[in-house]
């Protein structure tokens, strides 16, 4: 009797299905944001973000080394996190998004440089989103010449011939050709969840009761868990409509490569599309009608939208921009997209972006939870 | 629970909304089996005092039980055996009559679902009309969908909020005929109408105005104590008649009654007087009648009014 019933959250669930059924405008709206966002974004946005972080594996401990590091770092583009030891440490952190570039320097820099030889850096990077990493790259030759222009005095200065002094070598991961669609196409995914997601939900409750069927519902036993829990159901299942649309247009139309797990990231979307119903259910308990709901929604919608990394580069963005980021679940999902289709991430390395979602929809469920007035005062 | 307890039971029950008390200090027994009529102007807080004893809203202050349970603090046990129909239709329209049903039978897992829905339906005489969608039902059906609803899952007590407005009068006999049927198989009955008719079907009343309980008891205990005199005259130009008499110190009420005008007082003694130079005149028959409950009703609303302001 205190607990929940499977009868009662079944009873919401074929009521929802039945009432969505009905709602023919609602639900191709529902198909048509994905298809009309497909189409829109379908151009690149640029920006000129700074302080990527870099990991430096560097095989040359010479002062040549260091000017190089140093000097990358005051193009205010690289901020080196880490020196790292081995290859695979590079790659693993690669990998995670810890950084953005490995700088490989090679065991022999210093003395190939003194002697003309035009020592090759290996640049790798994670080019899954090209705007992030593109400016970076087109400004790290002109620092390389003219810093090592100025060290390179007296003799050795013959050897700042035209061709440059140093070789880079760019080495660009994930996105090799920074085919932009690459980097919004599966972004796409997130976005359009978010915000249909939370629109669809926040009127779910606003409009029970802007209609009056509140009070018949408070009036039977079911608890509040259940008609959130029942609510929240068969909108999950038209999420999965809108990922497989959108994975489709990435195949067929973009050529998105999908190097990792479909099974891994249709599970990784049902947390991101409960955390949003959450949301969107929390909202409508806060509303009073449906317009507030969704008001509300586009409210959260936006830095959604404009924070989370998807429309300009995450790293670009100054740190207090960042730290909202941080707290959207979309920021987190858009990594674990991107992660998954373009490096081919598994779930070890997914796993340090799903939990911030779990944990913002326990949040958004308990608000709603408590908000959720069982009567009419 | 005996069975001879009141089946609802509260004592001075309050509500405020702002500082405005929309029920005041109320106390009502009903005892099982019985069909208790709530009447009241508009406003007067009989939706109020029903969302209060089903949990719906809390009460300020008051006190007491309802099938048993608390009414403050054990809410779900009474929503899971009550009927509560709403004064405005409150299913979905947007689900059909058959799928309304078996939402509400689901929810309060009725035993054998399927039969339950179908004789609902057989009962309304919808079964051939089951698909189709509430919202394109008519203000009755609607009533009547609304009224097979809360009976699904078999409550012991029904609480109607104005259940038969626009029902046409033949539907409305079939609902009382049903009403009755019911309490006499033990299901008690509050029903809240502005129906005189309806009133007087019922077993015991209790009249609200403002908030404050003015009445309680059988309609002839309500009509005895409200101890007021009315005359039936009837005759030529009884508008000229209302309007020369209405005012007269003694005259409370004078009411219209199809070819007849019904003049009442509380005080026999100052309406006579009143009378007494109209009916010298022998133009009009005048005859002392027994006073109807709505004459009652309104002349403890007047009443009512008065104290109000
Ligand atoms: N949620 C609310 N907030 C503020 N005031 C309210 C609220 N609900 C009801 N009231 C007020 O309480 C009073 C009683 O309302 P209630 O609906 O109980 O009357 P009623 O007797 O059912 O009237 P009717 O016969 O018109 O249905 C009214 O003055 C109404 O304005
Ligand atoms: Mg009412």
């Amino acid at each position: 009797m205190n607990r929940f019933a499977f009868h009662r959250f079944w009873a919401v669930v074929l009521k929802e299905f039945v009432q969505m059924r009905r709602d023919r405008v609602t639900f191709a709206m529902m198909v048509g944001i994905p298809l009309l966002q497909l189409m829109l974004f379908g151009f690149a946005i640029n920006s000129d973000p700074r302080h990527l972080p870099a990991a430096v594996l560097s095989a040359d401990h010479g002062p040549f080394s260091r000017t190089l590091v140093w000097a990358m770092r005051h193009s205010d583009y690289f901020a080196f996190v880490r020196e790292v030891d081995t290859e695979a440490e590079a790659r693993r952190m690669l990998q995670l998004g810890e950084v953005q570039f490995v700088v490989n320097i090679p065991s022999d820099f210093s003395r190939s440089l003194l002697r003309g030889e035009r020592p090759a850096v290996l640049i790798e990077a994670d080019a899954t989103d090209p705007a992030a990493t593109g400016p970076a790259l087109a400004a790290v030759r002109a620092i390389a010449d003219r810093v090592m222009a100025r060290d390179l005095k007296g003799p050795p200065a013959a050897l700042h011939a035209k061709p440059g002094p140093v070789e880079f070598l760019v080495h660009a991961h994930y996105n090799p050709e920074n085919i932009t669609q690459y980097n919004i196409v599966p972004g796409l995914m997130g976005v359009v969840l978010t915000m249909t997601m939370i629109i669809i939900t926040g009127l779910a409750i606003t409009r029970e009761r802007e209609r009056g069927t509140m009070e018949n519902l408070l009036a039977t036993p079911v608890r509040p868990f259940e008609v959130m829990a029942g609510k929240i159901v068969p909108f999950i299942i038209v999420g999965y409509v809108q990922v497989s649309l959108i994975l489709l247009a990435a195949r067929f139309i973009f050529r998105v490569p999908m190097e990792g797990s479909l099974v891994l990231l249709y599970g990784a979307a049902l947390v991101f599309i409960a955390a949003n119903l959450a949301m969107g259910i929390t909202f409508s308990t806060l509303a009073q009608n449906q317009l507030q709901a969704v008001q509300m929604a586009f409210f959260f919608f936006l830095p959604s939208i404009l924070l989370s990394g998807f429309m300009f580069p995450f790293r670009g963005m100054p740190e207090w921009a960042q730290w909202i980021g941080t707290c959207l679940p979309l920021t987190h999902f858009l990594r674990i997209v991107r992660g998954i289709l373009l490096k081919g991430n598994g779930f070890m390395e997914i796993l340090p972006e799903l939990r911030p979602i779990l944990l913002f929809m326990a949040v958004a469920m308990a608000v709603g939870l408590k908000r959720y007035r069982q009567t009419l005062d | 629970m005996n069975s001879s307890d009141p089946v609802i039971d509260v004592s001075g029950i309050t509500k405020r909304f702002g500082n405005k008390t929309v029920v005041n200090g109320i106390g009502l027994q009903v005892r099982r089996g019985e069909i208790f009529g709530f009447l009241g102007p508009n406003g007067s807080g009989k939706t109020t005092f029903i969302r209060m004893l089903c949990g719906l809203l809390t009460p300020e202050a008051g006190s007491g039980t309802c099938l048993g349970y608390d009414v403050l603090r054990q809410q779900r046990e009474i929503r899971t055996r009550a009927g509560y129909m709403t004064q405005k239709f409150s299913y979905y329209e947007d689900l059909s009559i058959r799928e309304n049903l078996d939402f509400i039978a689901r929810v309060y897992a009725v035993p054998d679902r399927r039969n339950a829905v179908n004789a609902a339906l057989e009962r309304l005489g919808l079964d051939r009309r089951g698909h189709q969608l509430a919202g394109q039902l008519s203000g009755g059906w609607k009533q009547r969908l609304a009224l097979a609803a809360c009976l699904i899952h078999s409550p012991k007590l029904l609480l109607l909020d104005e259940p038969t407005a626009g029902v046409d009068p033949k539907a409305r006999r079939d609902f009382w005929d049903e009403i009755h049927r019911l309490a006499a198989d033990g299901m008690t009955v509050l029903i809240a109408t502005h129906y005189m008719d309806e009133a007087e079907r019922c077993h015991r009343l209790a009249y609200l105005a403002y908030g404050n309980l003015l009445a309680q008891g059988t309609a002839e205990e309500v009509v005895r104590a409200a101890d007021l005199t009315t005359w039936e005259v009837s005759g030529p130009r009884l508008a000229a008649l209302a309007d020369a008499i209405r005012g007269r110190d003694g005259v409370e009420q004078v009411v219209p009654f199809g070819n007849t005008l019904h003049v009442s007082g509380r005080n026999a003694e100052k309406l006579e007087t009143a009378l007494a130079p109209h009916r010298a005149g022998g133009e009009h028959r005048w005859k002392r009648i027994p006073s109807g409950l709505e004459d009652v009703f309104i002349a403890l609303m007047d009443g009512a009014e008065d104290n109000y302001q």
